[in-house]
């Protein structure tokens, strides 16, 4: 068991959480993941690993709520534990001195965005960051992005805070002045935003890294379930990945997988919410 | 009177298709006693040739007739850790009981229903005391906690070590647990044995270890006196033919670990989902295929009686004829029993999707055998001009695993073939890496339980003459 030891709330749905797990903290590093399982019923999610303290033993994730798994891991308190957290899986994030570099973060990418714009702001880079959600309160840690950042956009859909504007909409006015001279992209987010930010750079041919969030179930390699296409074919996102090159990616291959089990996953939450609410009043009729 | 082979209770076909319950039911006393009846105490026992770990089967059998049961058991140990798991899953017609001298004229003896119930009375009666000889010291490493990894645990334990399992899933088993379903091996088989041996003989296994990430083999070897890998062969194959990445498609590993592992056929109170369309077809023909297709069906027939519609189909597609299946003859008769189609003589070549990357379908070709082929079988060839259109929602490829390469990383020195497995000597299963010996699946690819069950055991072996000094590297 891998005890929870901190838990934030960063928006409404955004949660961060800090988990006991030496023998991930031990081997991290910046663009890697953990697979975790919350119970003995529970499936196995993948979620970026946000920030490590080898030292203290601990992995820092953020994940946004969408289903069943990570409601219920949202509903969790400091001090509960999860049956299963297994990683650092992936390859880790290839930093160097590129000279002006871009990252892009959407929604919960923003977390995992941030220690890989530290790392590029440490080893020398001149650093912009673009950041947006589709409102205000998806927002969060905008001062952290700022203080690793030479300059910072921010971007809401709603125009709730920052900019009224997609992130690709800054992403191409910095492209163009040719004063900036880009020389890689990142981009963590949805799957549509990373699509339409790798057609943004494409004309540009500024060389584009997206970090793809396909569904898993061992992460090592051994179920071919989070295959992507590329241009050469196919690849395991869990083994060869997470990160590829986005204009080499078949984003509508991507999409169309990702929504495979919709289905299922909206009976999950409905059954899930279900039995919370059974449960609430099983409660509540136990205490009259 | 000549006794007739002894049959063995099975859950009705109708009623098994919606359920993951065990379908052989096994011996009673009786039969088992009666079976055992029927052996004719050879002196030269061709059935313990044809073991590739040569269990003292005679000898077995003579203590289960005399109704001395532990010693039955005892006999057994000698060479097997695992009866009753090898009584449910070995390919019996082609080892033992193909050897049989009774097979000669008739029917061979049930050895495999035997060692089954031998097993199984000692998973409820555990006649068979583990005890570890006094420790020693010495730190060991297993890798992989699938047969190959359970039988060097245990034999190397057995001797004083202390041992170490390592696994990347949540739980140990390997294949047991994630590949081989429930109705043919019962996961309370699996970790009664795990359980009995971690808590007779103090094996630690830490789960959630993926070596080569986790830990790298090196770091290991700084902490261990000896590792042992038996990682496995999980690696999926997908055939190269266009339409592979379309909803619908995907490995027997992921189908099978959905369902057995992640107990998907329980959803929505397990939480992994696990689709079965109206029309699967597993390509394969192998224990793998047989698996994934059985599933399906048990799948379909669940979701029909809750949604009261109508199961579907499921085919196995397979590019050679009846007599070259590869998969466990109990297996396929048993898929038949509950309604697989086999189309055989027929390979894929494209399979089709629709506008939002479903499949819809499956261009297959019809083929002809023509001279036999390196592994001596006749080779499949297409016949030009046979292609025709299958329509399938499903397709769960079954074509064959490889070696994990994780396990390879940070692992200098590591030898692998060109097919990925690692270089390893078959007596001793020493690597070409000082104190690192390998067996089972990550040595010879894709193989069978008591092969891999085998390789461990030998390892064992020689890891515990090394530890003691009687074998140098
Ligand atoms: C390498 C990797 C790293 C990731 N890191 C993070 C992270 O740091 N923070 C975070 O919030 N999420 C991350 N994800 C996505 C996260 O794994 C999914 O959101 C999660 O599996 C959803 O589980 P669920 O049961 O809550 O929702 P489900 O019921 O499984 O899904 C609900 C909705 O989310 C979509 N969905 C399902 N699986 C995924 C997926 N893997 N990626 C995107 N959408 C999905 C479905 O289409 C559906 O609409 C990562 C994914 C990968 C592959
Ligand atoms: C669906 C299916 C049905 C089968 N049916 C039969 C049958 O009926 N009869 C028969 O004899 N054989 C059958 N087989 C084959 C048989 O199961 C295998 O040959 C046997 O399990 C191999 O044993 P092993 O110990 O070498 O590896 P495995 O059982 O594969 O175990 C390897 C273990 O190592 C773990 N692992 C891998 N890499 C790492 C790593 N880097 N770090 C930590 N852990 C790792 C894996 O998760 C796994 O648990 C079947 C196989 C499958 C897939
Ligand atoms: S070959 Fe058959 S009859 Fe002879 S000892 Fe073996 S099981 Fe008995
Ligand atoms: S998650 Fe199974 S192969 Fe990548």
């Amino acid at each position: 068991m891998y005890k929870i030891l901190e838990k934030q709330v960063l928006s409404d749905v955004t949660k961060l959480m800090v988990i006991e797990a030496p023998h991930v903290a031990q081997k991290a590093k910046a663009g890697q993941f953990i697979i975790v399982r919350i119970d003995e019923n529970g499936e196995r999610i993948p979620l970026t690993i946000a920030d490590f303290d080898r030292k203290a033993g601990t992995i820092t994730i953020i994940f946004q709520e969408v289903g069943k798994s990570t409601l219920q891991l949202g509903a969790m308190k400091a001090g509960d534990s999860v049956s299963t957290f297994v990683g650092p899986l992936g390859h880790p994030t290839e930093i160097e001195n590129f000279g002006t570099v871009v990252c892009m973060g959407g929604g919960v990418g923003i977390a995992p965005i941030y220690p890989i714009a530290r790392a590029l702001k440490e080893g020398g880079n001149k650093v912009i960051s673009i950041i947006g959600a589709r409102t205000k309160d998806l927002l969060f840690w905008e001062d952290k992005m700022k203080a690793v950042s030479d300059e910072l956009h921010i971007c809401t859909d709603d125009g709730s805070h920052g900019r009224k504007a997609l992130v690709t909409e800054p992403l191409k006015e910095v492209l163009e002045d040719k004063s900036r001279a880009v020389a890689k992209v990142w981009a963590i987010g949805p799957a549509v935003m990373m699509k339409f930010v790798s057609q943004t750079t494409k004309p540009f041919g500024v060389p584009t890294i997206v970090s793809l969030n396909t569904i898993m179930i061992d992460g090592t390699g051994m179920c071919g379930g989070c295959r992507v296409l590329l241009e050469d074919g196919a690849q395991f996102v869990c083994v060869d990945g997470p990160e590829f090159d986005g204009h080499k990616v078949d984003w509508g291959n991507l999409l169309s997988r990702l929504s495979f089990y919709k289905e299922e996953e909206k009976a999950a939450v409905d059954h899930y919410k279900n039995h919370i609410c059974n449960l609430d009043k099983a409660v509540a009729e136990g205490g009259k | 009177m000549k006794i007739p082979r002894q049959p063995m209770l099975h859950q009705d076909e109708h009623v098994r298709r919606a359920n993951f319950d065990e379908v052989a039911l096994g011996y009673t006393e009786e039969t088992a006693k009666k079976e055992a009846e029927r052996c004719l105490q050879c002196k030269k026992p061709l059935c313990s040739e044809g073991c590739p770990v040569g269990v003292l089967i005679p000898q077995f059998i003579k203590a289960l007739r005399e109704g001395d049961m532990p010693k039955a058991v005892e006999a057994m140990k000698v060479k097997n850790n695992l009866p009753a798991i090898c009584g449910r899953v070995c390919p019996q017609e082609s080892q033992c009981e193909g050897k049989c001298i009774l097979g000669k004229k008739g029917e061979p003896v049930a050895i495999g229903r035997l060692e089954r119930f031998v097993g199984d009375y000692e998973l409820a009666h555990r006649t068979c005391p583990l005890n570890a000889a006094p420790p020693t010291g010495k730190k060991v490493a297993v890798v992989g906690t699938g047969p190959a990894g359970l039988t060097c645990a245990v034999d190397v334990a057995r001797e004083g070590h202390t041992v170490t399992m390592f696994e990347s899933l949540h739980g140990p088993g390997g294949v047991l647990i994630y590949g081989i379903p429930e109705f043919r091996l019962p996961k309370s088989v699996v970790h009664g044995e795990i359980d009995y041996a971690a808590k007779c003989l103090g094996i630690e296994i830490r789960s959630d270890h993926v070596i080569g990430r986790t830990i790298t083999l090196d770091e290991l070897l700084a902490e261990y006196d000896a590792v042992f890998l038996g990682t496995g062969a999980g690696l999926p194959s997908f055939m190269r033919i266009p339409g592979i990445n379309l909803n619908g498609v995907m490995s027997a590993n992921e189908f099978l670990t959905r369902v057995n592992l992640m107990k998907g056929y329980l959803f929505p109170n397990y939480d992994t989902p696990v689709k079965a369309g109206r029309k699967v077809a597993v390509i394969g023909a192998g224990n793998v295929a047989m698996d994934a297709a059985r599933c399906s069906a048990r799948i379909q027939h669940l979701h029909a009686q809750q949604n009261g519609t109508q199961p579907g189909e499921v085919h196995i597609v397979y590019r050679r004829s009846k007599e070259e299946i590869p998969a466990r003859a109990e297996e396929v008769h048993h898929a038949m029993e509950e309604g697989i189609i086999f189309d055989l003589l027929t390979n894929p070549i494209e399979i089709m999707g629709d506008s939002t990357g479903k499949v819809v379908g499956m261009r297959c070709i019809r083929m002809e055998l023509g001279e036999p082929d390196a592994s001596g079988r006749r080779k499949p060839v297409p016949i030009a001009g046979s292609e025709f259109e299958m329509e399938v929602d499903t397709v769960i490829m079954a074509l064959g695993t490889n070696p994990n390469p994780i396990v390879f990383v940070d692992a200098e020195g590591l030898e692998r073939t060109k097919y990925g497995t690692a270089v390893a000597d078959n007596d001793t299963g020493r690597t070409k890496k000082q104190r690192v010996w390998a067996g089972g699946d990550v040595v010879t690819g894709a193989a069978t339980v008591i092969s891999a069950m085998g390789a461990g055991k030998r390892a064992a072996a020689d890891i515990n003459k090394f530890l003691k000094g009687e074998a140098a590297w």
